[in-house]
């Protein structure tokens, strides 16, 4: 184990490092436990210039009350999750038929595609905007849940295909020759034999577009423009112009908003870490 | 009729290995190639008009290039671009540096790397209006602490010498927990008796990391460096939620000044900006051709 783990270096070094180590992680998070405080201020400590002191009563039920009653952020995170399920199904499950068929054939143009979709999945969104833009408008899917999931759904595609791909590359090949032999059809291969031990890869990967497709903001402000299907990474920023001022708003909205992809990352951690790491470790 | 089905099905038989492939491809390839590989070539061709997106386009050539050649606002985005990229980087070595501090078996260190990951998770909507508020002057924290240390108040978002660094080190949060979870992964999979070899042999400290540990964490820090690139380039939401900009344009990076000139109040110029996509597409297509021949040549490897 590297580096050298502290139960056999001297005790002061031992009681430095469980001292160090809380410390250390206070002052990482510290933006964040800024505004998790602020998110539970009462309005008339900001206004008396009570800004990092104990907040003089606890107000985090009025703040969160507030920003639910007093504003659509309840609808934006509603429109949110009605963009980010679809997004993961449809994009997971394009990729569990697009990797397995780059994971188990071998045929000519096999590595030309594979690197297309990794090349795809690298670009800048930029390059990307104005047709896509353009393409949703002339469909009159313009401004609706529908344009967004779409977009996802394909750009997606990409980074699960190389994902899903590469795992299927490391399942036990001789398992599908021999469903081969016995004349079992391609098909009830992938649907029977290889579909089944994907389970983790699946799990892995929605997780991981669960998050991606939560914390979009670029996509939500060029295919979005109205309220009705405004997702919530878009829907704070425009309130955020409204609460000029107001930080308990602003930090119990912020809180709100990152609440879903944390619940997800803290409850499938084992997954998500999985997912993200897939390829560190391979040499 | 009986003959029929059974020859179809025949040659579905003898086919079947050949045209299953493709079967299964079609749904994903369709949706990839209408929604990014078709665009990426209607970008640069609609890079040769001018066009408002409603009316008729007009030929004008390298009309467009020619302009972002005389353009200030473009030289800015490209240089915040560049600056972006280099300091960006800095999440590589940062990532490993937690990740060694983190790499231990004390109780409760699970937790602790949990915590230390969080930051990644949080849209970067949220990550720059913390930081919007952290850098805020007269009550934002690091305002304060600056105050204190030195007496004197900045206001790190209105001041154009410090704005495009206070936005990069927002960004460099989430990114550092990013390549330190690379890295926590990579350590795991270590191989020990190498390590201990290697210790036997009297190497501690730095030569120890160098020689024995870096080498086997080549994967991490590949993908480590490869979504830092990506990361820097994409840069789009910290931008606009922390400054839209400002001040007078000085944090625009090329994907913001893009989107600028596309979809502005001003007036769209689609054209225009997708001339600035293709330079940025151009800049990221030397990293993703680099990330290509690494991925091909170690997929002949195998």
């Amino acid at each position: 184990m590297f580096p050298t783990p502290v139960q056999k270096a001297a005790p002061w070094v031992r009681h430095a490092y469980t001292i160090i180590l809380p410390i250390a992680l206070i002052l990482w998070l510290l933006p964040l436990i800024g505004v998790a405080i602020t998110s539970v201020r009462p309005s008339t400590d900001l206004a008396a210039g009570n800004y990092f002191g104990i907040p003089s009563r606890f107000a985090g039920i009025d703040n969160y009350t507030a920003v639910f009653r007093d504003s659509p952020i309840g609808w934006y995170i509603l429109n949110s999750f009605k963009v980010t399920i679809p997004t993961v199904i449809g994009a997971v499950g394009l990729a569990c038929l697009s990797g397995f068929a780059l994971a188990v054939y071998r045929f000519r143009a096999n590595l030309l595609i594979f690197f297309l979709f990794v090349a795809g999945n690298f670009i800048p969104f930029q390059i990307l905007m104005v047709p896509v833009r353009d393409m949703t408008l002339r469909a009159g899917l313009y401004d609706s849940i529908a344009g967004l999931v779409l977009f996802h759904i394909a750009f997606q595609t990409g980074f699960c295909t190389l994902f899903m791909r590469n795992f299927i590359t490391s399942l036990p090949f001789a398992l599908i020759e021999s469903a081969r032999v016995e004349g079992v059809s391609e098909w009830r291969i992938f649907r029977y034999i290889v579909l089944p031990l994907m389970r983790p890869a699946i799990a892995a990967l929605s997780v991981l577009v669960f998050t991606f497709i939560w914390n979009d903001y670029f996509w939500a402000t060029v295919l979005v423009q109205g309220q009705h299907a405004m997702p919530v990474t878009a829907g704070l920023y425009s309130l955020n112009g409204q609460w000029i001022a107001a930080w308990h708003l602003v930090s119990a909205g912020s809180i709100v908003a990152a609440m879903p992809p944390v619940l997800m990352f803290f409850l499938m951690q084992k997954h998500f870490i999985a997912g993200l790491t897939l390829g560190a470790t391979k040499g | 009729m009986g003959s029929t089905v059974s020859a179809r099905s025949g040659f579905w038989k003898r086919n079947q290995q050949r045209l299953a492939p493709w079967l299964f491809l079609a749904p994903g390839m369709i949706m990839f190639a209408i929604y990014v590989i078709i665009p990426i070539f209607q970008s640069i061709w609609i890079s040769f008009y001018d066009w408002d997106g409603l009316g008729p386009k007009t030929w004008i050539g390298l009309g467009n290039y020619v302009e972002l050649l005389d353009d200030e606002a473009f030289y800015t985005s490209l240089k915040n671009n560049i600056l972006w990229l280099v300091l960006y980087l800095l999440a590589v070595p940062a990532g490993l540096a937690v990740a060694l501090f983190l790499n231990q078996t004390v109780t409760g260190i699970r937790l602790y790397k949990s915590l230390f990951f969080f930051p990644f998770v949080i849209s970067q909507v949220v990550v720059g209006l913390i930081f919007t508020w952290f850098y805020a002057p007269d009550f934002g924290l690091l305002s304060a602490l600056i105050k204190t240390l030195t007496g004197q108040s900045i206001a790190i978002l209105a001041d154009e010498r410090y704005v495009t660094l206070g936005i990069i080190a927002a960004g460099l949060w989430p990114q550092i927990a990013y390549c330190m979870i690379l890295y926590l992964t990579g350590l795991n999979n270590i191989n020990p008796e190498q390590v201990e070899a290697a210790r036997m042999d009297g190497a501690r400290g730095w030569s120890l990391l160098w020689n024995i540990i870096l080498p086997q964490l080549g994967p991490a820090t590949f993908i480590a460096i490869v979504v830092t690139v990506i990361g820097a380039l994409r840069s789009f939401d910290l931008v606009s939620i922390m400054t839209d900009g400002g001040p007078y344009g000085s944090s625009r990076v090329l994907s913001f000044y893009m989107y600028e000139q596309a979809l502005s109040e001003y007036g769209y110029r689609m054209g225009y900006g997708a001339a600035i996509a293709v330079v940025l597409f151009m800049i990221m297509m030397v990293f993703i051709t680099l990330f290509i021949v690494r991925m091909l040549m170690r997929e002949r490897h195998a």
